[in-house]
């Protein structure tokens, strides 16, 4: 058994962005899909993290990629819910075939 | 096979299993459990690769902000218990089938590829050297950056409020 390298770390974040985009592919509800995207984000945060560590070691700007990202993943989040609430509130429903109109 | 190598494994299964059960789940409430565990085992990989303050903001962020917000979103809207609508079989047969070719194509050019490290000696990842890096000014400083995801996240914030706000209905 080798020990464990950057193609490592490279194949987990490509099965957990591709398990994201499966949910994002297949829920109807507008929360789950959410998920979908968190997962997403975060197996890009993986590969920068493990770019940094295995190839640029002197470095720290994949550190910082990575903080950006959960900073504006944070913002994108929250807007998120905020959008999904007030459409419950219109609509009694989160099922993305529900919300096929812009006004409310 | 040495203790880290099984500690890695352990903690890609974690992370993998998590988000399988995540998106394929039909509780919604449940489905956001399994996604707290699946968030926990990537910041327990950035901790075996001894990023510590990136797997603290991970479980700050993501597991003590994000997953609660998601949590309180389920409350207000779908309610806790019931089962979602069963995606549509034909859709989940060809989004796996998009997802499987997706990853065997990836997967084939991360193996042929050759990745080569830099030769410089490793300079860490302690509070520190990041806190002095991201507010310097100089060549490799994150000092703008920083001011900008700053505004952004105020101007999420106030975004959030007046999408969010309810508007009394004239009678």
């Amino acid at each position: 058994m080798k020990d464990i390298g950057l193609s490592h770390f490279l194949i987990v974040s490509t099965m957990l962005f591709f398990i994201g985009v499966y949910g994002f592919l297949t829920r109807r509800n507008m929360i789950t899909m959410l998920m979908s995207i968190e997962l997403i984000l975060n197996s890009c945060n993986i590969n920068f993290i493990a770019f940094n560590k295995y190839l640029f070691p002197h470095r720290l700007d994949g550190t910082f990629f990575v903080l950006f990202s959960i900073a504006i993943a944070a913002a994108e989040a929250a807007v998120a819910i905020a959008i999904i609430i007030n459409l419950y509130r219109a609509r009694k429903s989160i099922d993305a075939e529900d919300a096929d109109s812009l006004r409310l | 096979m040495s203790a880290s190598t099984i500690i890695f494994y352990i903690l890609a299964a974690i992370t993998l299993g998590g988000a399988i059960l995540a998106v394929t789940s039909p509780k919604i409430f449940r489905s956001a459990i399994y996604l707290l565990f699946s968030l926990i085992g990537i910041a327990g990989l950035y901790f075996w690769l001894n990023y510590e303050f990136i797997a603290a903001v991970q479980v700050v962020v993501y597991v003590g902000g994000i997953v609660v917000l998601i949590i309180f979103s389920i409350f207000l809207t779908a309610g806790a218990g019931g089962d979602m609508k069963d995606p549509v079989k034909v859709r989940s047969l060809f989004a796996g089938l998009a997802c499987l070719a997706g990853y065997c194509m990836v997967y084939f050019v991360i193996q042929r590829s050759e990745f080569i490290p830099a030769l410089q000696p490793s300079i860490g990842s302690e509070v520190k050297t990041i806190g002095e890096q991201m507010l310097s000014t100089t060549t490799h400083g994150y000092l703008l950056p920083f001011e900008l995801v700053s505004m952004l996240l105020l101007a999420a914030m106030v975004g959030c409020i007046v999408i969010a706000i309810k508007t009394r209905t004239a009678k």
